[in-house]
């Protein structure tokens, strides 16, 4: 069959809403939009293991030490199964290390602010993984069958995420003067950055259109985006706070919150290397990777000895 | 120097959720040797006491169907009815059949 | 002494250990040579954090005044800690992690079977939990040891390295004080003699078959049983307590 009779066949199978499966033919670029998002979405999994890192030996209790680290290991996990998932269209984990170490394949710029107090601890749960949920409940749908499934599983187990991070900014929203303006400072200073994770409006987003037709996203940036505000604005009238944007407003007729404008140029910045710890975090994850060579060389230096005495 | 590194070799993970039930795959993971490739799996896959048993395989040792085979393979199965229960009549008022 | 400090030192020490150690590893997340191990070593972490809170609440209750696990970890000061010296000691690399694991897995393994005897219930039932885990644990540092040690040229010089920089702290693991004496005589402890004797033998045998040569016994260092410390211990609380110290009237 020619590569365009098979587009149209592949495009059909979309439209049908069938999943495509590791060995279906697909066309190269829906490949390669697959494994540059999935590998993103792997990297930000992985990468945002360390602001929250961050504090787990400053967590202020024994239970949310272990909740933080019980949370930071999900991410971990997370990060592996969207590896795992990429790794099924014929690229290797290698490969995408290498990528992220050479600054060819990106993660979520949110990780490159920094967590200041115990509160962005708070933030964090909240908002970033909440904004990431609102995401991943709706690539469950995408098309590509693996990537689905790990969504799935992830969703499943970020159920608690968010609510680690919200029971600790209600906690210090309600607490001593000082940790209810901790709580106020930290979502001041997350609420924007959280938005910018669903990215450009889908008018300035060059990949957007392609990946809707692939229905390898389901909704559009700007859609994600006012999901997550609607379902946000409550949350943080219950605790007390204040979100920092002056044009928050209902829109009766519209049935959704207006809200300003997004800081596009400290956006792309940050995309671009310069937030506050693009460089901290990439050198973190080369280091630990650096000096984890001669572990993992002598693991496989073992198992070879091992098959030979069998071998022999 | 990390263009010679390597993250191990793939293994497919299976996951007994409780005795009796099949084996159901679950992920991947890397892993050095059967050891642990187990261990592995079992700390990333029964972290919410997913499981009561694990098997692990390397990835290349997994033999799977072509997708342009699948007519071939799995349609011929589909006019045959008589495999099914359903197909057969019983008698009005047969029990326990 | 009477039974019932004794037996809330002894909590206290038990507890001790598994939240410095575990706090070590903790220090470990998103620093492992591979993402598979980050996993394993946080699930380890989990584990000991986990047990060190029961073994601090049934502290609190031994003792009586109305503390909280938290007020045991994050309101006691240096010298009022009984973890080992072993257990503080930092994280190095991946080697030292490894044979310090090792030696305490070995231990904590022969301890908690020995712990089951208990007649004080709760600690029983403790170490009915503690011994699943650390039976995994043990496993894991047992495999890493093997690999480490008979692995490459360099996996096998930094192993050895490690053991031989950390065998001084081991001799500590089988002290005994008042607390354990009386103890001991009411059936709650096991001793930390029998205890020995297992551990150096399976010390031995791992260590022989992983090809690293096992350290002659010399000088031990000694001090945690009385609350003396390393440098290190100080770093570790002030870490770990700075928010409880900072805004002492505040609720976490």
């Amino acid at each position: 069959m020619e590569n365009q009779e098979l587009e149209i066949l592949f495009q059909q199978k979309i439209d049908r809403e069938e999943k495509i499966e590791p060995k279906d033919w697909m066309p190269e670029a829906y490949r390669k939009h697959l494994i540059r998002q999935i590998s993103q979405h792997a990297h930000s999994e992985v990468i945002g293991m360390q602001p929250e890192g961050n504090w787990i030996t400053r967590a202020p209790s024994l239970r949310s030490k272990v909740v933080l680290l019980a949370k930071i290991q999900d991410e971990a996990g997370h990060g592996l199964y969207l590896y795992s998932a990429a790794e099924t269209l014929g690229v290797t984990r290698d490969e995408m290390l290498n990528a992220l170490h050479e600054e060819r394949a990106k993660y979520s710029s949110i990780f490159n602010y920094p967590t200041l107090t115990w509160a962005d601890i708070g933030a964090v749960g909240w908002l970033v993984d909440g904004a990431a949920i609102v995401n991943q409940v709706s690539l469950q749908r995408t098309s590509y069958g693996p990537y689905s499934r790990g969504m799935v599983r992830i969703c499943k187990e970020e159920s608690f995420h968010q609510r680690q991070g919200y029971e600790i900014m209600a906690h210090m929203a309600q607490g001593t003067p000082e940790q209810k303006a901790m709580a106020q400072d930290a979502l001041n200073r997350f609420w924007w950055p959280s938005l910018m994770m669903f990215g450009p409006h889908d008018s300035d987003s060059a990949h957007s259109a392609k990946a809707m037709r692939w229905k390898i996203k389901r909704e559009t940036n700007d859609e994600l985006r006012q999901k997550f505000v609607d379902k946000t604005v409550q949350q943080v009238e219950v605790i007390g706070l204040t979100i920092p944007d002056p044009e928050l407003k209902w829109n009766e007729e519209k049935g959704h919150y207006d809200f300003g404008e997004i800081n596009w140029d400290e956006f792309y910045n940050v995309i671009s290397g310069n937030g506050p710890c693009n460089k901290q975090r990439l050198s973190h994850h080369k280091k630990a990777h650096d000096n984890g060579a001669w572990v993992r060389e002598a693991a496989e230096a073992y198992a070879r000895k091992k098959q030979k005495s069998v071998a022999a | 120097m990390s263009k010679q590194d390597n993250q191990w070799p793939l293994w497919e993970v299976f996951i007994q959720s409780k005795t009796g039930l099949p084996y159901k795959h679950a992920g991947s993971v890397h892993a050095p040797d059967k050891e642990m490739a187990l261990q592995n799996a079992r700390d990333v896959y029964t972290r919410r006491s997913e499981g009561t048993s694990i098997w692990v395989v390397l990835s290349d040792n997994i033999v799977a169907s072509n997708p342009d085979d699948q007519e071939a393979f799995f349609d011929p199965a589909n006019d045959k009815v008589y495999r099914h229960p359903t197909f057969y009549v019983m008698p009005e008022g047969a029990k326990h059949i | 002494m009477d039974t019932k400090e004794a037996l809330f030192k002894y909590c206290l020490r038990l507890a001790d250990n598994n939240l410095v150690l575990g706090h070590r590893l903790s220090e470990l997340c998103s620093n492992g040579p591979i993402l598979e191990e980050d996993i394993a070593t946080t699930n380890i972490a989990l584990d000991l954090i986990g047990q060190a809170r029961h073994l601090y609440q049934y502290a609190a209750e031994v003792e009586g005044k109305g503390r909280t696990e938290d007020d045991l970890a994050y309101k006691r000061a240096e010298r009022e800690f009984y973890n080992t010296l072993l257990s503080e000691q930092p994280n190095g690399d991946f080697a030292v992690t490894i044979a310090r694991q090792f030696f305490i897995d070995v231990f904590d393994y022969y301890f908690y079977k020995e712990l089951l005897n208990s007649k004080d219930e709760r600690l029983k039932e403790l170490a009915a939990r503690a011994i699943k885990e650390v039976t995994y644990h043990l496993r894991h540092s047992t495999q890493w040891i093997l690999r480490l040690g008979d692995g490459t040229e360099e996996s096998h010089k930094r192993l050895q390295t490690a053991v031989d920089g950390l065998w001084m702290y081991t001799g500590e693991l089988f002290e005994m004080n008042e607390v354990d004496e009386i103890l001991i005589k009411e059936g709650i402890a096991p001793n930390l003699n029998d205890i020995k004797t297992k551990w150096e033998s399976k010390v031995s045998e791992v260590l022989a078959e992983s090809t690293i040569t096992k350290p002659e016994d010399g000088w031990m260092q000694t001090g945690s049983r009385k609350g003396m410390h390393s440098e290190h211990l100080g770093y570790i609380l002030a870490e770990m307590q700075y928010l409880q110290r900072a805004y002492p009237d505040a609720q976490w």
